[in-house]
């Protein structure tokens, strides 16, 4: 148990780097979710294709795939970004396909007459998604998301495999080191994930919460 | 001929060759003789071993030179697997007995404590915190770090021109912790060395440090882009790891070193390996066992 009091910055710094490549994805895995799930119940064809292939290509690639063709492949086409960037752009890409399928779900479950009543007013589709059917797919689509962003909270730790030092990494090279106290790192790194993954279930819960819809 | 008949005839045809081929026998031959007239004392693991018929050993697959396994091959090859393969034949098991088991840096311990494998010979370096956990006897190798850059790349010369450079190395290694601590580079682990060759030779980072021999083998594939620079730096002790207080396996392993040492088996099993990129290596002194 000494372990932690000796090296709780080196744990806590891989914790830090954890939870900033988690934080970034998820920002840019929702972003992008959103605008592949629009695409994806666009009124113009070719939207819904591309929307579509992009989620079926992506969803059936293995994340360490995924990994292994953003971090060796970017570097041919010309672009060299840090190992942190690459892991989160990676990450960002296969979350934005389940994101993208759990806000469908979502738009689906707003009645057919919502939006036939908004394009009988006169509004566009982009209208029409941002003022009436998003706000109410919201409610719905809060566990889906919850679920899909602590799936990213776990995932992020493919990426030790690829550069970056983050909370599993900083365990193996504490293992290297102190493999006496093998049981109580392991306890240790998996209830600081338990911790990253019960603030988001706390923060979901309040959102829920807050958007509750008073019929 | 029938139709029936024929198809029988086309599916016996096409069976025969993976039946034969399957029946080669083993073709990877003893690198010294199977003892045939062992006698351990009873009750100890040596013993045990014998008697079975077989033994479970922890070897790399990802380590070129000294425990590879090639993709679509059964078996891994390299020094620690016909080190391995010598303690077999002492034992009185023939190579086709040992049954391999993939060990990394992170179960070698876990492993040998619960008895997934028997011994472990995975570059497992000898180190004071490891021996409170399991039994290491050797060191049957001694080996030290260097650095693999890119030829264009004349701004490293050695380990003191790291200071703030990103160094790859394979995650939770030895390697890594040393430039890290000592030499002030930032760390890039990766998950095999041939990634981390992947990644210097795209600019990404800046060196690769591992074991001496390893790296001299990357070189030898690439000799205009690639070149080890530097003395080595950090000594590494290659052990075998056994059950913790097992200490008639410690001292049976350390004569078995000792024997292969002197009779020629330790220096052929190194020029079948890591000697065939050119270098000699020197035997090293096993530790007492305490």
């Amino acid at each position: 148990m000494d372990v932690f009091v000796d090296q709780f910055d080196v744990i806590l710094r891989g914790f830090w780097t954890t939870i900033r490549l988690t934080g970034l994805s998820a920002t840019v895995a929702l972003v992008l979710g959103t605008v592949l799930a629009a695409m994806r119940v666009a009124p113009a064809p070719p939207l819904r294709w591309a929307g579509a292939t992009y989620v079926d290509l992506v969803r059936n690639t293995p994340l360490t795939l995924v990994f292994v063709l953003v971090v060796f492949g970017l570097p041919e086409l010309g672009f060299q970004l840090s190992f942190f960037l690459r892991a989160a752009i990676a990450l960002s890409i296969y979350t934005a396909a389940f994101v993208a399928e759990a806000l469908r779900s979502g738009i689906n479950a707003v009645q057919s007459g919502q939006a036939e009543a908004a394009r009988a007013i006169g509004m566009t589709f982009g209208q029409t998604l941002r003022e009436v059917v998003l706000p109410q797919a919201f409610r719905t689509v809060i566990p889906p998301l919850g679920n899909i962003l602590i799936a990213l909270t776990k995932n992020s730790a493919i990426a030790e495999a690829f550069g970056v030092v983050e909370a599993t990494g900083t365990f193996d090279n504490l293992i290297r080191d102190y493999p006496e106290s093998f049981w109580a790192l392991f306890i240790g790194t998996a209830s600081g994930y338990v911790v990253i993954v019960l603030a988001i279930s706390g923060v979901l819960r309040v959102v829920e919460r807050r958007s509750v819809v008073l019929r | 001929m029938r139709a029936g008949r024929f198809r029988a005839l086309v599916a016996a045809a096409v069976a025969l060759p993976l039946v034969l081929s399957g029946c080669g026998g083993d073709d990877d031959d003893a690198p010294t003789d199977v003892a045939k007239d062992t006698n351990f004392e009873a009750g100890t693991t040596m013993a045990k071993l014998n008697e079975a018929g077989s033994i479970k050993i922890g070897v790399k697959f990802d380590q070129p030179g000294l425990g590879y396994k090639k993709p679509g091959t059964d078996e891994p090859e390299g020094f620690d697997v016909e080190m391995a393969k010598i303690v077999a034949a002492k034992l009185g098991l023939e190579p086709g007995d040992i049954q391999w088991v993939e060990t990394v840096s992170k179960n070698r311990e876990p492993f040998l404590q619960n008895g997934t494998v028997d011994l472990v010979l995975a570059t497992y370096s000898i180190t004071d915190k490891r021996r409170e956990v399991v039994g290491q006897a050797g060191p049957y190798y001694v080996t030290g770090q260097q650095l693999l850059v890119r030829k264009d790349d004349s701004s490293i010369k050695g380990p003191d021109d790291l200071g703030g450079k990103k160094v790859c190395s394979v995650t939770g290694s030895t390697s890594i912790k040393t430039v890290e601590e000592k030499y002030k580079a930032a760390p890039v682990p990766f998950a095999t060395y041939t990634e981390c060759v992947q990644q210097l030779l795209s600019n990404a980072v800046d060196a690769v440090t591992t074991d001496g021999s390893i790296l001299l083998g990357y070189a030898a594939q690439q000799p205009d882009k690639l070149a080890v620079v530097g003395e080595p730096f950090s000594e590494e002790r290659y052990g075998i790891g056994f059950k913790k207080g097992d200490s008639a396996m410690c001292t049976f392993l350390s004569d078995t070193i000792k024997g292969a040492i002197d009779d020629g088996a330790w220096k052929k099993a190194y020029d079948d390996t890591l000697g065939k990129g050119g270098g000699e290596a020197t035997p090293p002194t096993v530790d007492p066992c305490s």
